[in-house]
């Protein structure tokens, strides 16, 4: 998909058995759904599940020999849909999604699907994004499973444990009627590992054979009375069978070790992070061997009681390292231990942090306290490390990195105009969206009130509706725009003659999360229908307004148009569709187009930007007014100057905005634009020697006139 | 029940890296040259968001697979860096190292620190109205203490001299390190299995390994009175700072006169010399080598610049001598057998055709709203100037050459009558306040660039002196003058500077309740 080829990754889907696999975490995932026979994937892209996303994408081949439907999701709720193949016919399908966010969007379906309860394996691959380098809100899955009664897999982050955790999924879900949600957490979707590979299985019953011969069974409908039965057969009799699968196939693991009146209860994906702060501890090795016996939860909902029991009954004190907030798990394993009526005293979030990544130091210290609480003389075996110095001084020191728009992003001229144009008409409140647009809410824009969600920048700014006066900008990408956003935003806003302004942000591709394509991308896809104008759509919806900027870099326009719709007098939204291509996507389009052309002696001309630093006087509005990575600074040249003169760096593709804002913004003459003719034929040649006689005559003259003042 | 065994440890490799700096690549690497060298590897990494320019962090573990086998398990390895427990800790960028340190990833019985010493600013360090460059001194110094070895140089200079990026100079500067035990080979055979860009990534990883063991070479200053016009005109003034000015001053004044010769001719030169004299003259009645002529030295510099303003004679003098011309092939990298044309941004105002002309013919057009609003619709758009074609040069070539009747022009008119008011100023300060004179001729920082951002710095420059003005008698004031200054240089929109004038307006008598957290 998109404009990057995953052609060795493709490559790695067809391994057979007895083969060794190297690679990512999600891949080997992808790779292990292909070995389970799933007979459909589906799903909707975004960190850390986008890459098996794409992967599928351009394995369309591979899936099509095997029998596998594979589909591009409008959205999470969708993809949490489609598992409805898997409710009436025995048939094992997967959907993979951003947590939470991406759950949020789902859970309506995943209610749904979990009343009614499946037939055939349903799994819901989910990549927790929390933590450090997280994007979005931090909160919990789990709490998704607990209230829709679906299982939680939670495996340790090494490939062949994930492999399983795939297999066993949906074993899990057949045996107890249930969907499963397999929890990967970023580090080990991105994890690089091996695994030793099993052939690619056709699903053994295919979605030919259902739509041959569907099967109805009205008691599988979530209405009522059906509900209520559903409710009872979760506890009564699906609850129960999970257990018992779980319980007989050993999914939870169970590590021994010499002290064994301590224990550690942990959730699997904190395995290794457990391992080495005990080994830093020095109560393990290597290779996992721990004096302190573990009980590893691979699987995290349900809790088997009597797993639990069994763990803590002899022991004095047991540490449950359950990473985020609320502590579901402690409160559960108390709840368990209480009604035994075992006295094993269990500790939890009063030794390790309430909220936040449990990293190595974080787990360090937690279980530090643990022994020095129950078993000091475990710590004094060991010289017990020294912590290291940290410079926490240095806060100020480090500058900061908050993420933002790519060289020559086609989005940064947008907010460039909004901050030009709120120089002239005032502050207006700015409704954000998800997407890379999002990064106008960072410096040097710092434009932006709030974000609610993906495709509901609209929305968001649907209570700000007057008739008169400073309007309300609200500001929406195209991923999401048909995500949902078309319909709860763009037409609810027609429906509700909301007068604001709609800023459509059309880029060709869901950028955001790897530049995916989408309705409206340019691009030709084999396999998709693409080039569906935002325009039409709409129009299609009802909007009345509507101007269309199709080159965002040129801010004047681009200015205009916004200038038009904050102050027209025309009623209802008012849709500005700012379009230009990614400028990500279109470099790793066209670099090897062009690099191909000069290699084979085409004339081609390519362009830069750069600053004269002598004539930059080092005040960096350009800077305030772009923000472009390749524009920078660099210690001023001149002996007399201290201020740091704007330079442009040997990134600028030269997408032309530094031009552009030194014209809107009336800055300084310092910018200079070279277009450089590679190749250059005869005339080039010929008419550029003339023009360098003419000028080479005139400079010499001026350089007679500084010459006699050198010293 | 299993025996714990620790003699056995992975090596583990942090790298820090920005979104677009081959972090990624560089992990490649190093996994396959581990695998093809006898280790199992794991790498980790947060891309996320931060892969639009955010920092990153990737993370290696190699254990020996050796071991392994004899123990018949896989070890387990962890996923993020552990503070006390790195190894090799790469930075692709120096600041980098600081958020190492902060992190607590560097620790002197084992961490060797790989960095670029090259920077890569920050949003904030880069949008600073005046100089937001972070001082990397700390970091350097710390860092030393802090690891166990320390390699760093300007690996981004090494890449682009080689035409390849910074991750093979960082595999270079690894190898020679010999913190991994593995040969030179080995890893030269790992770029090659990577198979991209292998040859040049092969000359950068050369280079990175030699300059990583190189002995760092002290940059010999050049001196700065090397003497070699034969212009009498041009010695005379030489020997006059040589001979009147103090030593402190010299450098400055002789970088002065060189800039107004360069601007416009010997004699504007003079003038600026006689006016800096004024100042070198008073500051040596009233105990200037006790505080070794600073206040003399510092005009030297900011008369230089006040007197070299940008106008528009000045732009186009510079946009079209021939260093220029080189410079700007040499910037954008321009090879030989390749034709490049240049095109400038050039937006003259209404305000800047008047500045050009003789005083009184623009300021007649300034106060004749008629005019104004004729010539404001002429230029109303931005020019595109194509400086390396004929028509273009031609033009600003012509623009270039009324240097010589600049000092007939409304904007020369304008300063000189500014810079006077400046001077007299400051003159008057000299006995009574010298601290206060060099805060006031520091303010000419505030004044700079072109069209609008000039009549802002313009603007707070001003009312800075209104404010002299106004509380001449406070005791405190060179302090509060730099506050006002850093107000000015805080904000476009003057806000700072406003809140802090209302402050002081406020308070005329005693210093100010609110506290800045600048001084």
């Amino acid at each position: 998909m998109a404009e990057r080829s995953f052609v060795n990754e493709v490559k790695k889907l067809r391994l057979g058995a007895g083969e060794e696999f190297h690679g990512e975490g999600i891949l080997a995932v992808t790779k292990a759904l292909l070995q389970s026979g799933v007979a459909y994937v589906g799903g909707y892209q975004g960190a850390p599940i986008s890459h098996l996303m794409d992967v599928l994408h351009d394995a369309n081949p591979i899936l099509k020999e095997l029998g596998v439907h594979f589909e591009n999701n409008g959205s999470e709720a969708g993809a949490a849909a489609m598992l409805a193949a898997s409710v009436n016919y025995p048939i094992r399908g997967a959907v993979a999604w951003k947590s939470t966010v991406g759950t949020n969007v789902a859970s309506d379906a995943l209610a749904n699907l979990s009343s009614g309860g499946v037939t055939g394996g349903a799994l819901i691959i989910v990549g927790e994004d929390y933590g450090d380098g997280s994007s979005i809100i931090q909160e919990r899955t789990h709490a998704f499973a607990m209230k829709s009664q679906m299982w939680l897999l939670d495996p340790r982050p090494n490939l062949p444990s994930i492999v399983a955790a795939v297999e066993q999924g949906f074993q899990l879900s057949e045996a107890s009627n249930t969907p499963v949600m397999l929890e990967l957490r970023i580090r080990a979707c991105h994890v690089h590992g091996r695994f030793t590979a099993t052939d690619n299985k056709r699903p053994p019953f295919s979605i030919n054979e259902a739509l041959d011969k569907p099967v109805r069974d009205v008691t599988r409908i979530s209405l009522p009375p059906s509900t209520f039965a559903h409710e009872h057969e979760k506890v009564d009799s699906r609850w129960p069978s999970a257990q018992r699968f779980i319980r007989e196939q050993g999914l939870n693991e169970f590590f021994s070790g010499s002290h064994k009146d301590l224990g550690l209860v942990l959730q699997g994906g904190l395995y290794n992070t457990v391992i080495r702060a005990l080994e830093r501890l020095g109560l393990a090795d290597s290779f996992g061997n721990s004096q302190i016996p573990l009980y590893v939860l691979n699987v995290t909902y349900p809790l088997v009681g009597d797993e639990v029991v069994e763990f803590c009954a002899d022991k004095k004190a047991v540490l449950m390292v359950e990473e985020g907030q609320p502590d579901y798990l402690e409160q559960n394993v108390h709840a368990i231990l209480r009604r035994e009526d075992c006295t094993t005293k269990l500790h939890g979030k009063d030794m390790l942090p309430k909220a936040g990544e449990y990293t190595g130091q974080v787990l360090i210290d937690g279980i530090r306290q643990f022994c020095e609480q129950h078993a000091p003389q475990l710590l004094a075996q060991h010289a017990v490390i020294a912590k290291p110095i940290v410079f926490d001084n240095f806060d100020t020191a480090v500058p900061a990195r908050p993420p933002a728009f790519c060289t020559g992003c086609p989005e940064r001229p947008i907010f460039t105009a909004i901050k030009l144009l709120e120089r002239e008409l005032g502050a207006h409140h700015i409704s954000c969206d998800i997407g890379c647009h999002l990064f106008s809410i960072l410096p040097p824009f710092n434009l932006g009130n709030t974000t609610m969600g993906y495709g509901l920048g609209a929305s968001a700014a649907s209570a700000f509706n007057r008739t008169s006066g400073r309007r309300a900008i609200s500001v929406m990408g195209d991923g999401g725009l048909w995500h949902n956003g078309l319909t709860s935003g763009v037409a609810n806003a027609v429906y509700n003659n909301d007068d604001q302004v709609i800023l459509l942000v059309d880029n060709f591709y869901a950028a955001a999360t790897g530049g995916q394509d989408l309705p409206s991308s340019r691009a030709d896809n084999p396999i998709r229908q693409t080039n569906i104008p935002i325009e039409q759509a709409v129009r299609g919806v009802g909007v009345k307004w509507v101007r269309t900027v199709d080159r965002t870099y040129d801010l004047q326009r681009m200015k205009d148009a916004l200038k038009e719709a904050l102050t027209t007098k025309a009623g209802g939204p008012k849709v500005v569709i700012a379009q230009s291509e990614c400028m990500l996507n279109r470099q790793r389009r066209e670099k090897p187009i062009f690099r191909n052309a000069v290699k084979t002696g085409k004339r081609v001309v390519h362009e830069r930007f750069g600053i004269d630093s002598d004539t930059c006087t080092g005040d960096h509005s350009c800077i305030r007014l772009s923000g472009c990575p390749s524009l920078s600074i660099k210690p001023n040249p001149d002996p007399l100057r201290q201020d740091p003169v704007a330079h442009v760096d040997n990134t600028c593709v030269g997408c032309g905005l530094c031009g552009e804002v030194a014209h809107a913004a009336v800055l300084c003459p310092s910018f200079y634009r070279a277009e450089v003719i590679n190749n250059p034929n005869k005339w080039d040649r010929f008419i550029s020697r003339v023009r360098s006689t003419v000028i080479n005559v005139l400079q010499a003259r001026t350089e007679r006139r500084l010459a006699q003042y050198q010293f | 029940m299993s025996e714990v065994t620790t003699h056995t440890r992975p090596i583990t490799i942090a790298i820090l890296a920005m979104g677009g700096q081959g972090g990624g690549v560089l992990s490649d690497w190093i996994v396959n040259l581990a695998e093809h060298s006898g280790y199992l590897a794991q790498t980790t990494s947060v891309p996320g968001v931060a892969q639009r320019t955010g920092a990153t962090i990737y993370y290696l573990e190699l254990f020996p697979a050796e071991a392994a086998q004899i123990a018949g398990r896989d070890p387990v390895l962890a996923l993020m860096p552990v503070p006390g427990d790195v190894d090799i800790l790469i930075a692709a960028e120096f600041m980098e190292v600081g958020r190492a340190l902060q992190r607590g990833l560097i620790t002197a019985d084992r961490t060797t620190v790989i960095a670029s010493s090259h920077r890569v600013y920050g949003i904030t360090e880069k949008t600073a109205m005046g100089n937001g460059i972070h001082d990397p001194e700390p970091i350097r110094k710390n860092a030393t203490i802090a690891a166990k070895r320390f390699i760093h140089f300007d690996m981004n200079a090494t890449a682009e001299a080689n035409g390849s990026v910074i991750s093979a100079v960082l595999f270079g500067a690894l190898a020679a390190s010999t913190a991994l035990p593995l040969s030179r080979e080995a890893y030269e055979a790992a770029i090659r299995r990577g198979g991209v860009g292998v040859e040049p990534s092969l000359k950068a990883f050369s280079a990175g390994m030699e300059q990583a063991i190189a002995e760092p070479v002290t940059a010999v200053p050049d001196d700065p009175l090397a003497n070699q016009t034969t212009n009498a005109r041009v010695l005379e003034l030489l020997d006059r700072i040589q001979t009147r000015h103090p030593e402190q001053v010299r450098r400055n004044a002789q970088e002065g006169i060189r800039r107004m010769m360069d601007y416009q001719d010997t004699e504007y030169a003079e003038h600026y010399l006689e006016r800096l004299e004024r100042i070198i003259d008073l500051e040596h009645a009233n105990g200037g080598a006790s505080h070794d002529y600073q206040l003399s030295a510092e005009t030297a510099r900011y008369l230089a610049l006040w007197m070299s303003y940008e106008d528009t004679i000045r732009v186009a003098d510079l946009k079209t001598r021939s260093e220029r011309f080189k410079r700007v092939r040499e910037e954008v990298k321009v090879k030989n057998d390749q034709i490049t044309y240049v095109t400038e941004f050039m937006h003259p105002r209404v305000e800047e055709i008047c500045d050009t002309l003789p005083s009184g013919v623009g300021n007649w057009i300034m106060r004749s709203p008629r005019v104004c609003r004729l010539l404001g619709r002429l230029t109303h758009r931005g020019r595109h100037i194509r400086t390396t074609k004929l028509t273009g040069f031609f033009m600003l070539y012509t623009l270039a050459g009324m240097r010589r009747w600049r000092r007939k022009t409304l904007r020369f008119t304008v300063e000189d009558k500014r810079i006077n008011a400046w001077l007299e100023r400051v003159e008057k300060l000299i006995p009574d306040d010298p601290k206060l004179a060099i805060e006031v001729i520091e303010c000419q920082r505030l004044v700079k660039g072109y069209g609008d951002t000039h009549a802002r710095g313009w603007r707070s420059f001003d009312t800075i002196m209104r404010v002299l003005d106004r509380h001449s008698d406070r005791p405190d004031l060179p302090a509060q003058v730099r506050r006002l200054r850093d107000a000015g240089l805080e904000d476009e929109d003057g806000k700072s500077l406003e809140l802090l004038v209302n402050e002081l307006d406020q308070f005329p008598d005693r210093a100010p309740v609110l506290a800045s957290s600048r001084d």
